[in-house]
């Protein structure tokens, strides 16, 4: 079974339509990659899963429910976390409590006493043990990142929704936070990431989806997407670029393979 | 999963959430923060009525009246807290629950001749359920619409009261100085009760601001203090935990109102519901802390003697509230956490003694 089913979801704000029958299916395990460039509707597909928009056509099947007009909290409660593009952390808590709000609230409704223990297990795993009652504030962009990575994963879910986490970060913390998609994949959560830094996306997930203008161009493995020229010329602007990038590709995968 | 699946569940769960809840209270309910509270509003609330001889009774009538004084601010204002310290909404229409709670109190006490405590379980009860019905309507509303809101209803009760004949009307209710005889022996018996009742309910709003605040509902009241969206994509039901957050912090300031015009003997709607006294429980607030226990406690005392101050001096008598006003500025300004917002960020050790 799906974990989740994307049904030919439409989604319009006034004039613009944001997301045009978008259909997708996500099995249990999964890493979705989910690109396309600025503006093709990519976070708004996450509003919509997670129940922040209601589409205007379409399901979601969520774990064989359709959660269409289902609250964000009701999402949480059965097993869906995400994070945000522009990290919210709740500045006036200190990191350990912002961990502990997910893992108190989210599907396992732990107590605060248990909940103070994946806390600092969960910080352990993102490598912001030390800073646990620091104020939440008062971290840099990076570790924001990893904090809200920190909050979503407390909460235990079966799909995580991972909204560029990796932006804004240096190679040396994307390298970091790459490690740290992967051990969760390990743990066998599904997890549906919309990123912009290609190497690392191609190199995690397992099927990618691509949205341009809100419509689906493209579905398929990493290597597919990066052959197929409405993908490269819809992102890149430029199908010259996509020798040079499946060149980058090829040596990449050669260095692997070593 | 079964129907059967699901009823046993929850069930199975709340034993372990008591259980590890236990664990939890034994280890919070031995923050020294707490105790010091307690034993200071204690102390403080103890000392004018700590000899009962009538001699004494004389010496500190004043000190009682100021104390009582201070110690309804405590509840009044620990109370607002739990909605604007800890879930981030500015109620400015607060003082409609106390004056509803003192109508209800009083119609009980003067119709119904319900003793004291009785008439203080009706007045927080009435004002716990208009939270509910207001909260559900008005809760919905954010920032600024939700300020403005509280003070459209203050301001409607005052007029439904002002024409509402059970409750006198424009008039009022006035209680005949007969009940405090034939039920407390004289009034100074009565006024010592009242002080009591005063006293347990500033302990009692301490006691009430500490566990919603140290508990995993309070937390949830945070983190929609800190983003409301946010929040709820976390699973945190806003809505629900809003209005228990209201009606909380109505319960007890719907008793005081009771307490308090049972004291004045009378009341009418121009003095339960006088919406400027909101104004004074957000300078309080401010002064002493928000979202903190200490806080509000240390401001109520704080402000009331300064008030105290203004009102005897020639000078400041009539522009108490203007002081008052531009305090709230300069708090905004300068300090907007609060003495004890400012203590906790800047000295690391207050934390383990202030809460």
């Amino acid at each position: 079974m799906m974990i989740l089913q994307v049904k030919g979801v439409s989604k319009r704000f006034g004039g613009l339509q944001a997301l045009s029958n978008v259909t997708v299916d996500v099995p249990p395990g999964q890493i979705l990659g989910l690109i396309g460039p600025n503006g093709a509707g990519k976070t708004t597909l996450f509003n919509v899963i997670n129940g922040v928009y209601k589409p205007e056509e379409g399901e979601v099947i969520f774990k064989g429910k359709n959660v269409v007009g289902k609250k964000p909290y009701r999402l949480a409660h059965m097993g869906l976390s995400r994070t945000h593009q522009i990290v919210r952390p709740l500045k006036d808590l200190t990191v350990r409590e912002n961990v502990m709000v997910g893992a108190c609230f989210g599907s396992q409704n732990l107590s605060l006493g248990k909940a103070a223990r994946i806390a600092d297990e969960v910080l352990e795993f993102v490598r912001l043990r030390e800073r646990a009652n620091q104020l939440a504030g008062s971290l840099n962009v990076g570790q924001k990142k990893r904090l809200e990575m920190a909050r979503s994963l407390a909460a235990r879910p079966n799909l995580l929704l991972l909204d560029e986490v990796l932006a804004g970060l240096n190679p040396t913390e994307i390298a970091q936070m790459v490690e740290i998609v992967k051990e969760i994949r390990t743990r066998n959560t599904t997890i549906i990431m919309i990123e912009h830094v290609m190497h690392a996306v191609m190199k995690v997930s397992d099927q990618m989806l691509v949205l341009d203008f809100g419509k689906p161009i493209a579905y398929g493995t990493p290597s597919e997407i990066a052959n197929n020229p409405k993908v490269i010329e819809a992102y890149l602007g430029d199908s010259s670029l996509a020798d040079q990038f499946n060149a980058e590709l090829a040596a990449k995968s050669a260095a692997t393979a070593e | 999963m079964t129907t059967q699946g699901t009823d046993a569940k929850p069930q199975n769960e709340l034993l372990n959430t008591l259980l590890d809840n236990f664990k939890i209270w034994t280890k919070k309910l031995s923050h020294p923060g707490l105790w010091i509270t307690i034993v200071g509003v204690f102390i403080l609330g103890y000392l004018p009525i700590a000899d009962q001889s009538p001699e004494a009774a004389f010496a500190n009538a004043t000190a009682r009246e100021s104390t009582f004084t201070i110690l309804m601010s405590i509840v009044l204002v620990s109370s607002l807290n739990i909605l604007l310290g800890y879930t981030g909404y500015v109620s400015f229409g607060h003082i409609v629950f106390y004056g509803l709670g003192g109508y209800v109190g009083l119609y009980t006490i003067i119709e119904h001749q319900w003793p004291l405590w009785k008439a203080m379980a009706a007045g927080g009860a009435a004002a716990g359920v208009l939270a509910l019905v207001l909260g559900s309507a008005i809760l919905r509303l954010r920032g600024a619409y939700f300020a403005l809101a509280t003070i459209g209803i203050n301001e409607a009760m005052r007029a439904f009261v002002s024409n509402y004949d059970p409750f006198g009307g424009a008039v009022g209710l006035s209680i005949h100085f007969r009940v405090y005889r034939e039920t407390y022996g004289s009034y100074q018996d009565a006024f010592l009760v009242m002080y009591k009742a005063m006293l347990g309910l500033a302990i009692a709003a301490v006691v009430l601001s500490y566990l919603v605040k140290s508990s995993k509902f309070g937390l949830g009241l945070m983190a929609i203090r800190e983003d409301e969206d946010a929040s709820d994509i976390m699973g945190v039901i806003p809505y629900r935990s809003k209005i228990i957050a209201y009606m909380l912090s109505a319960i007890l300031p719907g008793m005081v109102g009771v307490v308090f015009f049972f004291k004045a003997s009378t009341i009418e709607p121009a003095a339960a519901f006088k919406l400027h006294t909101s104004i004074e429980w957000l300078v309080m607030i401010m002064l002493g802390g928000f979202g903190t226990i200490m806080g509000p406690v240390l401001g109520a005392y704080g402000y009331q003697n300064l008030r105290t101050i203004l009102l005897t001096s020639e000078f400041f008598k009539n522009i108490q509230l203007a002081v008052a006003g531009l305090m709230l500025l300069g708090i905004i300004l300068f300090i907007p956490a609060g003495l004890i917002g400012w203590l906790r960020r800047h000295i690391s050790f207050t934390r383990r003694v202030l809460t």
